[in-house]
């Protein structure tokens, strides 16, 4: 059978892969043999796959090309980073209770809306609701006027922008400018540089992830699964087929949109820092490649690509950092070309090469074969 | 006639594209339980009148009810088909990334809710309604394939299963003969008699040898220019001199 690896690859690899994420990983760096840097590093990356996972959703499985998953990603960071912002206390730059930036524009007390976020559980809640809502909303306006293909890739786009203009200003909502969110000190409690923490963060991460996946799979497994890749070869068959595709679409977005806020939640306090930049329009476009070059339509595919396409950045930004952008676009134009069903794909397509193969052998000796006793008859 | 219950009743129906009328002042009316054959040269209207029944396009003035007291005007696409209203258009629409029994599995009447797709278990006798259907259209040793792959006909036919899995009150079959063999035309013609009396039908169709087959002394509706030119059995149908020469006279010219 050519079904793709992640379709029947054994659930113990998997179950493997996750123990190694989840429990070697972060063993091995208390035992000192991964360093810490190497750990923050893959945390990073793990969340990143969060981000693929989410834009695989909808671009893989449900074919809608979404250019607003990074937005999402930064919305879910920017409400647990309000959090970090709080829990600085004294401990800023002005010592005083408001953070910096808010001293720094002149602000003598907290704006209201920031007041709850100093409960931890709020902000978490937050991280979900506020990118959910906002994806409810917009995904109920698109989908209601069947906006679709190109059309929605662009609006989403116009979304992403948007808010991007918006964070950047100061004027409309006091949620840090160009500068962001930065500086966090304590998470929970614990000093959020401290390797201890930053181990936790990673596991939270890895189990995040692991979760993340295994609903995932439930999900696109079951009969919703089976009409979410309906509606992305024939939208109007599945509407002829009575199902509301507008209400499979909106669930599908907002679900998806939390899967990115958790990703952008968990990645910044491993990176420290969360400004307007995360939300720019080119960060939706690089996890659209990372789907790309993993193998869109399987969940292991974002997974492999967004941890491969950014180690390639790792790589390439200290090595070749002029041509990080050239090397980008190629990869993406190689994949489109040569692998279409990206890394996960390239074992289904060498053993379609050999099956050609071979097919072209048998013909090649039946042919043979129908030449050969031709003059003997003569 | 007033007592008899119409299953489907449209009165003035019209409706233009860009200055073209694709329908005209149509009515049309349908009993429970017909077989009836809609035939028309092309840009006749029988395609956009579908459409119009199905909720894919709506008229510009007119009214379409079904049983009565539903008016389909007011519904879209999914609303109309939960009524019992099924259609399989002119080419296959299948879902071909999908097997033939997850396709029949998405038709089977039931449900259409997210909750329902997520927690819904199949049913034993929905298990076996699918195999009852693969066995009838034939493609039960091709239950596991992915759709993609099966020969046109075979589409067509997994198109019919689809609404059959429906269990539609209403069958609406834009040109189900199209592209297949003569052979595959009459199977296709007697799962369509077999059909009829449970279920209401609507067959389109250009191809005469099949309509003569299924029509067999019913109603024949013959549309020109998205108007009803003539109604009666076929025989009288093709000798109405009206439709001799918009359609059936401009095919023999042609032979």
């Amino acid at each position: 059978m050519n079904t793709p690896l992640s379709g029947k690859m054994p659930t113990i690899a998997l179950a493997a892969v996750a123990l190694f994420l989840v429990v070697i990983m972060p063993a091995l760096n208390a035992g000192g043999i991964v360093s810490d840097f190497t750990l923050n590093t893959w945390g990073k990356y793990l969340c990143y796959a969060m981000l693929g996972i989410a834009v695989d959703l909808l671009w893989g499985y449900t074919g809608l090309l979404c250019l607003a998953q990074a937005l999402f990603f930064s919305l879910g960071g920017y409400m647990f980073g309000m959090h970090l912002m709080l829990m600085i206390g004294k401990l800023g730059q002005y010592k005083s209770d408001l953070p910096d930036f808010m001293v720094f524009l002149g602000l003598k007390e907290l704006p209201g809306f920031w007041q709850p976020f100093y409960s931890f559980p709020f902000a978490t809640l937050m991280v979900l609701a506020v990118p959910g809502l906002l994806a409810w909303v917009f995904g109920y306006l698109a989908f209601r006027s069947r906006i679709k293909g190109v059309y929605f890739s662009i609006l989403t786009q116009a979304l992403t922008y948007a808010a991007w203009l918006i964070f950047l200003s100061n004027d409309i909502i006091t949620m840090g400018g160009n500068n962001g969110f930065t500086d966090f000190r304590t998470v929970l409690g614990a000093d959020i540089r401290s390797p201890e923490t930053r181990r936790i963060l990673y596991i939270a991460s890895a189990v995040a992830l692991t979760l993340i996946f295994i609903g995932c799979k439930w999900l696109t497994t079951s009969r919703f699964g089976l009409i979410q890749r309906a509606i992305r070869d024939s939208e109007n068959r599945v509407l002829f087929s009575g199902y509301s595709a507008a209400n499979f679409k909106l669930f599908v977005f907002v679900i998806s949109g939390m899967i990115a806020a958790v990703g952008g939640a968990l990645y910044v306090p491993q990176v420290g820092i969360i400004n307007p930049g995360e939300m720019a329009t080119a960060n939706s476009l690089e996890a659209v490649v990372w789907v790309a070059v993993g193998g869109r339509g399987t969940l292991i595919g974002p997974i492999i690509g967004a941890i491969g396409v950014n180690r390639l950045k790792s790589w390439a930004t200290t090595e070749y950092p002029d041509y990080w952008l050239i090397i980008l676009g190629a990869t993406f134009v190689l994949v489109v070309l040569f692998m279409p069903k990206g890394i996960v794909g390239i074992p289904g397509q060498i053993r379609a090469i050999i099956e050609r193969r071979k097919h072209r052998q048998t013909i090649r000796e039946e042919d043979l074969a129908a030449a050969n006793p031709s003059p003997e008859a003569e | 006639m007033s007592l008899i219950p119409y299953i489907l009743a449209a009165e003035g129906l019209n409706k233009s594209f860009d200055g073209f009328k694709a329908i005209n002042d149509l009515n049309f009316s349908l009993e429970k339980g017909e077989l009836r054959t809609v035939i028309g040269p092309n840009g006749a209207g029988k395609t956009t009148f579908l459409d119009l029944i199905t909720g894919r396009t709506k008229p510009d003035t007119g009214t379409l009810h079904f049983e009565q007291t539903n008016d389909l005007l007011k519904m879209n696409e999914y609303e109309i088909y939960r009524l019992g209203i099924g259609r399989k258009f002119q080419t296959p629409t299948v879902y071909t990334d999908h097997t033939v029994r997850e396709n029949l599995l998405l038709s089977l009447a039931g449900p259409r809710s997210i909750w329902h797709s997520l927690f819904g278990k199949i049913r034993k006798e929905q298990e076996e309604r699918m195999d009852e259907i693969l066995h009838t259209i034939k493609l039960t040793s091709r239950a596991h394939a992915k759709a993609g792959s099966l020969a046109h006909g075979q589409k067509q036919w997994l198109e019919i299963g689809m609404l059959l899995a429906q269990d539609a009150k209403l069958l609406l079959v834009d040109e189900p003969a199209a592209g297949m063999t003569d052979e595959e035309t009459y199977r296709t013609g007697e799962l369509l008699l077999s059909l009829a009396g449970k279920h209401t039908i609507v067959v389109i169709e250009h191809d005469m040898t099949f309509v003569r087959q299924i029509s067999q002394g019913r109603l024949v509706t013959v549309l020109h220019q998205g108007n009803v030119l003539c109604e009666g059995p076929v025989d009288k149908v093709q000798n109405d001199e009206r439709v001799i020469e918009v359609y059936l006279g401009r095919k023999k010219k042609a032979a």
